[in-house]
């Protein structure tokens, strides 16, 4: 169908999605309790801010990723040409890999894919 | 020959004849828009029935067997009553995102449908760039996860949409990695160009070792991006509740629970395109008589059968791994699949170039 498609496939998720939930609104009404706004802890009472530090982790691997995730996206259109280029190709890859290994390595070696 | 290209072709030409070039274009965005929404709903009944029934069958127990015959609309009762729930919103949560995240879930689930073949000449559109446009697309899944975790002011909910993104992202490599494999054998990312290439078999078959290895490591980073056990660490319901849809009920955690169901569909289909043949028939080297029989098969029946084989398989891992702990799944991604997918890439480009696939 072409680019058109998309749209049309966005329309339908959204359709979808807010005919659910529309549906939901239209066979009950729901009642206000303060109670119920709460935020779910197990049963006990809230306690302290839910916007709590989480584990700086976290933060290193997404930079971690965006780091391979731009070398894989590199990646994609040699992939396609490798066939016709043939040996060249290869060793061109090879130095490519060399280089992003070596990052990897020093990544590793410096602590950053140790969980703490 | 039953086909659905016949079906497909055939509309086309009575819609040609009939309206404008922009009737034609409203009526055919309509009816690509009641199948999507059709199949959604569908496949959500049909995965959720069979993930309980394979989990009873797992544990020696019957499973769902009240609501129709072998408990089939167990999923639509449920549907039902999910219906008749109230939607609530915390008080503190960021309203405008914490309705906004169902939607992207969902938008994301369904444009992946765009590139996916489900039978031969049936696909909403056949992208050049299909592979990339997959792996582009389905990582924009994390935002709707983080938008519903951050959102909805709960500990519970953020810790999981956080868990689920480093997961996400950590395995979204070794995914592109594997994929790639494929798109150096074939030399093109269109998925109609890859389901061709494998005319006389497979590439799980024809790709020796390096190919099985990727399908493996495809395997395993679908279980992970889809946060299925043993990688479920987004959702453990044992320290988490849910995860990040903790705080949703009623519609709006139906919409969550589909897309995921929906997803597990997608990558699994997108594994069957890419490594066994999508709607191809099995086909073996010269045996004549044994491939005509197998193109008696409908291609639709071809390409749901290797899917479904997919996804018993991830429901399989399910009972069968316990859940990882959030390092020693980041360990696992990091320090093995990252660098075997690598060096694994390496040896496929090698058989390509040489020419050592059959």
């Amino acid at each position: 169908m072409g680019p058109f498609s998309l749209i049309v496939l966005t329309i339908a998720a959204i359709v979808f999605s807010a005919g659910g939930i529309l549906a939901g609104r239209l066979f009950n009404k729901g009642s206000n309790n303060s109670q119920k706004g709460q935020a779910y802890e197990c049963g006990i009472p809230t306690q302290t801010s839910p916007w709590h530090q989480f584990n700086v982790g976290y933060y290193l691997f997404a930079l971690l990723f965006l780091i391979f995730d731009v070398e894989l996206i590199f990646m994609y259109p040699w992939a396609v040409v490798v066939k016709k280029i043939g040996i060249t190709a290869l060793f061109e890859i090879l130095v490519f890999v060399f280089i992003l290994f070596m990052g990897f390595l020093y990544a590793h070696k410096k602590g950053a894919l140790k969980w703490m | 020959m039953f086909s659905l290209q016949g079906i497909t072709n055939g509309i086309q030409n009575f819609l040609k004849a009939n309206f404008g070039a922009t009737g034609v274009l409203i009526i055919e965005s309509v009816i690509v828009m009641m199948l999507a929404i059709t199949l959604f709903a569908t496949l959500g009944l049909v995965l959720v029935w069979m993930e309980r029934k394979v989990a009873a069958q797992m544990q020696i127990r019957s499973g769902p067997n009240r609501v129709g015959p072998m408990g089939i609309f167990q999923t639509s009762a449920d549907t039902l009553k999910l219906i008749l729930k109230e939607g609530l919103t915390p008080d503190g949560a960021d309203k405008f995102l914490f309705n906004l995240a169902p939607f992207v879930v969902m938008i994301v689930a369904m444009l992946l449908l765009a590139p996916i073949a489900f039978a031969k000449g049936f696909q909403v559109w056949d992208i050049n760039i299909g592979v990339l446009y997959v792996s582009a697309v389905s990582s924009l899944s994390v935002i709707g996860i983080l938008m519903a975790g951050l959102a909805s002011n709960n500990k519970y909910s953020l810790l999981g949409a956080m868990r689920s993104g480093a997961q996400i992202v950590s395995y979204e490599l070794s995914a592109g990695l594997s994929i790639l494999a494929i798109v150096v054998l074939t030399g093109s990312l269109q998925i109609g160009d890859i389901i061709n290439a494998q005319q006389n078999g497979w590439w799980l078959f024809k790709g020796h070792i390096p190919v099985i290895i990727a399908f493996i490591i495809f395997m395993i980073a679908a279980t992970a991006e889809t946060n299925r056990a043993p990688f479920d660490m987004a959702e453990a319901e044992s320290e988490l509740t849910a995860g990040f849809h903790t705080e949703y009920s009623g519609m709006k955690f139906a919409l969550f629970f589909l897309a995921e169901y929906i997803n597990i569909f997608i990558v699994c289909a997108i594994g069957a395109t890419l490594f066994l043949g999508g709607w191809m028939p099995f086909h073996i080297g010269n045996w004549q008589g044994f491939n005509h029989i197998m193109d008696f098969i409908p291609s639709s029946v071809w390409f749901f059968a290797k899917t479904f084989l997919l996804i018993f398989l991830i429901m399989w891992f399910r009972w069968t791994f316990p859940r990882l702990r959030v390092d020693q799944l980041l360990n696992l991604e990091w320090k093995y699949l990252l660098p075997i997918s690598l060096f694994n890439l390496l040896l496929v480009t090698v058989i390509a170039i040489l020419g050592w696939h059959f």
